[in-house]
C-alpha cells in the first residue's frame, strides 16, 4: 500500500533555528532519505516553503475560492511530505516514526486512494 | 425452559463466536461479511442441530458453515473486487479446515484482538469493535452498555471497519519489538470493559453488568493464547479479585458497603483462589507490571485471615506509583499509610500530594481526608470534608454513603 506521510512542524522554531541547527536537520533528513530509499519504500517527497506562502483552493457551487494561507491555522504546519510504499499501516507508522520531524512535530499518515 | 440444543448453541456462541469471526476475517478480509456469515452459521445451527444432533466439534462445524456461506455470498456478488477476493479465498483450499489439534496453529482470535485494539483506531472504536467481533455483542447491546444512541454506536463501528480497510491496518500478531506496547493496548481495552461493568450499580442494566464477565472471558482467552504474558495474568487476577467481592459490595438497599464491613460469606472463594493462581503464575515470569501490582494489592484485601496487611498495601502503592505516577495512585497510597501508620501520617501525605489541581473535582479526595480527620477526632473539619465530597459525588449510592459518614461526625 502507498501512504502519504505529511510532516507537520512548528515553523516559528524552524525560522529561529541557527545555521548549525539547520544544517544538522538537513543532514538528518538526507540520512533518512538514503536509508529508506535503500530499503525500497521511498517513492518521493519534497520539502515545502513556509505556510505563509500557501494558498488554499476550494470550489463552492462551481466557484473557485482562493484564500491566503494553509487550510488550518494551527501551531504546526505542513513542512514537507514523502510518498512511501509499505506492506501495511504498521510499516508506514514505523517509517513515519523515523522522520526527524516526528520528534518535535507530527506526521500525518494518509493512505493513498489508488485509482 | 430452553432445550438442550438451544443451550448448546448458546454455549457455542460464547465459546466460538470470536473464533468463527476471526477465521472468516482472515480468509475474506471483509469484516462485515465475516460477522454476517458467523450469524448465519449460528442460525443454521439452531435449525439443524435439533434433527442432526449436536456436532462433536461445534466450533469446526460452525466455521465450515460460515465459510461455505461466505463463498456463496462472494459468488453471488458479481463485482470485480468480490470476484478477486473469491478466487484468493478459494485458492486457500481445504488445508485451512480447522486441524484436529488447534494448538498447532496460531489462533486467529489473537490477530483479531490486536487488530481491534490497534492504536490507529480511537479508544472508543477499539472497545466497540472488541465487543462486536470478539464477544459477539450486538450493536444495540453495545450502545446500551455505553449509554449512547444506537445510531452513534453503529456509525462508530462502520467508521472503524472502514479505517481498517482503507488505512491497511494489518490482521496480524505484532512483531516482538511492538508486542509489549500493543499488548498494553489490548489489556487497556479489557480493563475498561471490566470497570464499565463493575461500576454499574446492582439495579443497573444487565447488559452493562455483563461487561465484567466479557472482560474476564476475553482475558482468559488472551492468557491461553499468550501464556508468557505476565500482565495478562495480572489483569485476570485483578478482575477476579474484584469480581469475587461484587455481591458483597452493595447491600439490599443498594447502598455501598465498605470492605471492612462486607459479609465475607458472600465472597466468591473460587474466583479468589483462581486469582491467586494467576498472580503466582505471573510472578514466576519475573516481569512485574502495573496490573500485577494492582492485583497484589487486591489480594491483600481478600486475605484469608480477614485482616488487610496495610503496610504491604502501602508499599505496593508506592511501587505502583513508581511505575504509573498518577493522582489516584498517590491518594490510595496516602490512605494505605493512614491505615498502617495512623491518620496523622496519611493526612500529611494527602496535604503534600502532587496533582492537587487534577484532583480538585475528585470526591474521594475530601472523602479520604474526612475519614482521617474523623479518626483524629477533628469532627468539624471532618464534617466539612464530607460535605465537600458529597457535593462532588457522582452517584446516589455514593451520596447516601457520604451522608451516613457525615451523620457520624455531626450526631
Amino acid at each position: 500500500m502507498r501512504y502519504l506521510l505529511l510532516i507537520a512542524t512548528d515553523e516559528a522554531q524552524m525560522q529561529t533555528a541557527t545555521a548549525e541547527q539547520g544544517e544538522a536537520m538537513t543532514n538528518e533528513y538526507a540520512e533518512f532519505g538514503k536509508t529508506m530509499a535503500e530499503r525500497g519504500v521511498l517513492q518521493g517527497g519534497e520539502r515545502l516553503h513556509f505556510s505563509s506562502d500557501a494558498t488554499t483552493v476550494r470550489v463552492r457551487n462551481g466557484e473557485v475560492l482562493t484564500t491566503d494561507g494553509p487550510f488550518a491555522e494551527t501551531k504546526e504546519q505542513l513542512a514537507g511530505y514523502y510518498v512511501v510504499d509499505c506492506k501495511d499501516l504498521d510499516e508506514a507508522i514505523e517509517v513515519a516514526s523515523k522522520i526527524p520531524g516526528a520528534r518535535n512535530g507530527g506526521i500525518e499518515v494518509r493512505p493513498i486512494w489508488e485509482m | 425452559m430452553i432445550s438442550d440444543v438451544e443451550a448448546a448453541v448458546a454455549a457455542a456462541f460464547q465459546a466460538e463466536w470470536g473464533r468463527v469471526v476471526a477465521t472468516l476475517v482472515r480468509l475474506t478480509g471483509d469484516w462485515d461479511l465475516a460477522e454476517e456469515c458467523a450469524q448465519d452459521a449460528f442460525a443454521t445451527a439452531l435449525e439443524r442441530w435439533p434433527g442432526d444432533g449436536i456436532p462433536r466439534r461445534p466450533g469446526a462445524w460452525l466455521t465450515t458453515v460460515a465459510r461455505h456461506r461466505a463463498v456463496d455470498r462472494l459468488r453471488r456478488d458479481r463485482s470485480g473486487a468480490a470476484k478477486t477476493r473469491e478466487i484468493a479465498f478459494m485458492a486457500l483450499g481445504e488445508e485451512d479446515e480447522l486441524p484436529l489439534d488447534r494448538d498447532e496453529v496460531p489462533d486467529d482470535r489473537l490477530r483479531l484482538m490486536f487488530t481491534c485494539c490497534h492504536p490507529a483506531l480511537s479508544f472508543e472504536a477499539q472497545v466497540a469493535l472488541t465487543l462486536r467481533t470478539l464477544a459477539g455483542m450486538t450493536t444495540t447491546e453495545i450502545a446500551r452498555a455505553f449509554l449512547v444512541p444506537e445510531a452513534t454506536m453503529a456509525q462508530r463501528l462502520v467508521r472503524a471497519k472502514r479505517k481498517i480497510r482503507h488505512a491497511g491496518i494489518p490482521f496480524v500478531v505484532p512483531p516482538a519489538h511492538q508486542l509489549v506496547e500493543r499488548t498494553e493496548a489490548v489489556l487497556a481495552v479489557l480493563y475498561l470493559l471490566f470497570n464499565e461493568g463493575y461500576s454499574a450499580s446492582s439495579g443497573a442494566d444487565l447488559v452493562r453488568r455483563s461487561l465484567t464477565a466479557e472482560a474476564i472471558r476475553l482475558d482468559r482467552v488472551l492468557c491461553t493464547l499468550m501464556p508468557d504474558e505476565p500482565e495478562a495474568l495480572g489483569l485476570l487476577a485483578l478482575m477476579l479479585f474484584h469480581d469475587a467481592r461484587s455481591a458483597a459490595r452493595v447491600n439490599h438497599d443498594g447502598d455501598l458497603v465498605v470492605l471492612s464491613e462486607q459479609d465475607r460469606s458472600l465472597w466468591d472463594d473460587a474466583s479468589i483462589a483462581e486469582g491467586r493462581l494467576c498472580l503466582e503464575a505471573a510472578a514466576r515470569l519475573e516481569r512485574p507490571g502495573p496490573f500485577q501490582v494492582q492485583a497484589a494489592i487486591a489480594a491483600c484485601h481478600v486475605s484469608d485471615r480477614g485482616d488487610t496487611d496495610w503496610a504491604r498495601v502501602a508499599a505496593l502503592y508506592a511501587h505502583l506509583f513508581s511505575m504509573t505516577p498518577s493522582a489516584v495512585v498517590a491518594l490510595n497510597h496516602a490512605v494505605a499509610v493512614s491505615m498502617s501508620d495512623g491518620p496523622e501520617a496519611g493526612l500529611a501525605l494527602i496535604d503534600a500530594m502532587p496533582f492537587q489541581e487534577e484532583l480538585r473535582d475528585y470526591h474521594l479526595l475530601p472523602a479520604a481526608r474526612g475519614d482521617m480527620l474523623r479518626r483524629l477526632g477533628r469532627r468539624s473539619e471532618a464534617a466539612a470534608a464530607f460535605r465537600q465530597a458529597h457535593e462532588l459525588a457522582g452517584t446516589d449510592v455514593e451520596r447516601r454513603y457520604l451522608e451516613r459518614r457525615l451523620h457520624e461526625v455531626t450526631a
